[in-house]
């Protein structure tokens, strides 16, 4: 792809990713057909999961990453380029808990601070910093919507695209972090020595 | 660092040393404890100290983080009325925080020099053309380095009489290298379209001679300089310079012209300086200054990489 290497996300992105790559007259063909291949080199395309992007981008071993901002937002001290809001794959960071009534005000009136369950430690810890509230961060890895049911912590923060899985588990968003998209990063020093092809490739996508 | 590694970064060391000693920048070594009220005279911004201790007397210590610092410390009070300009180098270890978990090394080596009262535009082409024979010297094959002025971007938001507010957030979306938020924080200054549209399009110019000749207003001035020093160099540091308005270095005293070493073997830049001409004022001797250094374990990296292409 311009004699570039471009890291992709699987997963939620993945589609628009590659309706973005043919936009560009990259041969996506091989990429939707083989889903365990992960190596595309005559494509020039590298296929990840979405929080491994920025680290192959910060060490120049791809060119270019297309990630979601909830990543570059857990991974702040990434040094990669943020170059385009590609748009797609819009998402919400929320703060969410059992319907009803708010337990995060509750635990913060009575216990001084609230348990809060989450695949991003950083954002959360960021969000109830900015906000001025104490907060226990309680990092999981697999379903966050089971904590608050389970009583293993008052609230969550996740990623919500419909909304829907909250509601099956009967958790309400409270509170609105930030909304998240997908963005094209680059490598600072691909960003010098490669200036035309990136600049050709955004201006490009950007045209959409 | 074992022997294999350490005969090589000897043997990389010592070849810059040699461009940098046959140039006529004689050696000086300071010490890696310095008084915090010292070293906070200048302006670090981002690489302050990140290691403190305490003497028996109750001051406060910081290992160096650099050794720029300590040279402006050392001309201001050890050559207060030598005539400039005056050529110092070294080789040396600095130290610097990390992030953890990531394997950084707090202890690094440099190689570098300061050119102590020689202005622009001649002091900074003088360094850029020993930057280059340092690096062809260490045996560097595909490096460039990009010229940039530190200045430029402040001078922009001052033309405009961009708010102090908006000014500092416009500025950290820069320094973070946030493309999409530098766009959010323009749009939210309330300029006019033309305005706005410059404040966006000149970070991400970057290329031949061709970016030189792009503008004219407040950015003019700048590329004025640019041109001057690219006049003044010689052609094998000429063809090695590629022009960036978008540079920005993370260190606060940077006031004029600013580099960087890119090599593509190597993601993050092997070296870079810039010229400070209000750092030695600071400590008391005001001349204008410009230096670089090199990261000599990082050149090493690049240098393995290039030999696998």
């Amino acid at each position: 792809m311009n004699g570039l290497t471009i890291a992709v996300p699987r997963g939620a992105l993945f589609d628009g990713t590659l309706d973005a790559l043919d936009r560009l007259g990259v041969d996506t063909s091989e990429l939707r057909r083989n889903d365990r291949r992960l190596l595309f080199e005559e494509a020039g395309v590298i296929a990840m999961r979405p929080s491994d992007v920025p680290t192959y981008v910060e060490a120049g071993a791809a060119d270019l990453g297309i990630t979601g901002k909830d990543v570059l937002m857990e991974q702040r001290e990434r040094h990669v380029y943020e170059l385009l809001d590609l748009s797609y794959g819009r998402c919400r960071m929320v703060l969410a808990t059992r319907a009803g009534d708010d337990q995060t005000a509750e635990a913060l009136r009575r216990l001084g601070v609230v348990r809060v369950a989450t695949k991003y430690p950083r954002i959360a810890a960021r969000w109830f910093e900015e906000t001025g509230r104490q907060a226990e961060i309680v990092e999981v890895n697999g379903s966050v919507e089971l904590a608050p049911l389970t009583g293993l912590v008052e609230a969550i923060v996740d990623l919500t695209a419909t909304g829907t899985t909250l509601e099956e588990n009967g958790l309400v968003v409270r509170e609105e972090i930030a909304t998240c998209t997908a963005r094209l990063i680059a490598n600072p020093v691909a960003h010098k020595l490669k200036a035309a092809a990136i600049d050709d490739v955004k201006e490009r996508l950007r045209a959409g | 660092m074992l022997p294999d590694e350490m005969r090589e970064l000897r043997a990389i060391s010592e070849r810059v040393r040699a461009v940098l000693d046959e140039a006529g920048y004689g050696e000086v070594y300071t010490p890696a404890l310095e008084y915090e009220s010292e070293i906070e005279r200048a302006d670090l911004a981002g690489a302050r100290p990140a290691y403190r201790l305490f003497d028996e007397h109750g001051n406060v210590l910081v290992l160096r983080s650099d050794m720029t610092v300590p040279i402006a410390r050392v001309v201001a009070t050890r050559y207060a009325h030598s005539e400039p300009p005056m050529r110092f180098s070294y080789l040396a270890h600095a130290y610097r925080g990390v992030r953890p978990q990531r394997g950084q090394a707090r202890e690094f080596l440099q190689a570098g020099i300061e050119l102590i009262g020689s202005p622009a535009p001649e002091g900074t082409a003088e360094a850029l053309g020993i930057l280059c024979r340092a690096l062809d010297a260490a045996g560097l094959r595909d490096y460039r380095v990009g010229l940039g002025d530190a200045s430029l971007y402040g001078r922009l938001l001052d033309a405009f009489a961009v708010a102090a507010e908006a000014r500092e957030r416009i500025l950290h979306e820069l320094v973070t290298r946030d493309f999409v938020g530098l766009e959010r924080e323009v749009a939210a200054a309330g300029l006019g379209d033309e305005e706005a549209a410059l404040l966006l399009r000149v970070p991400q110019m970057r290329g031949g001679t061709d970016v030189l000749e792009a503008s004219d207003g407040p950015v003019a001035d700048a590329l004025a300089g640019m041109r001057a020093v690219r006049e003044l160099l010689d052609p094998a540091a000429s063809e090695r310079v590629i022009f960036d308005l978008g540079l920005v270095r993370d260190l606060g005293y940077y006031t004029g012209a600013v580099f960087e070493v890119y090599d593509p073997a190597l993601g993050v830049p092997v070296g870079g300086g810039g010229r400070y001409d209000e750092l030695l004022g600071r400590f008391g001797r005001p001349l204008p200054a410009v230096g670089f250094a090199l990261d000599v374990e990082r050149l090493h990296i690049a240098l393995t990489g290039e030999e696998r292409t």
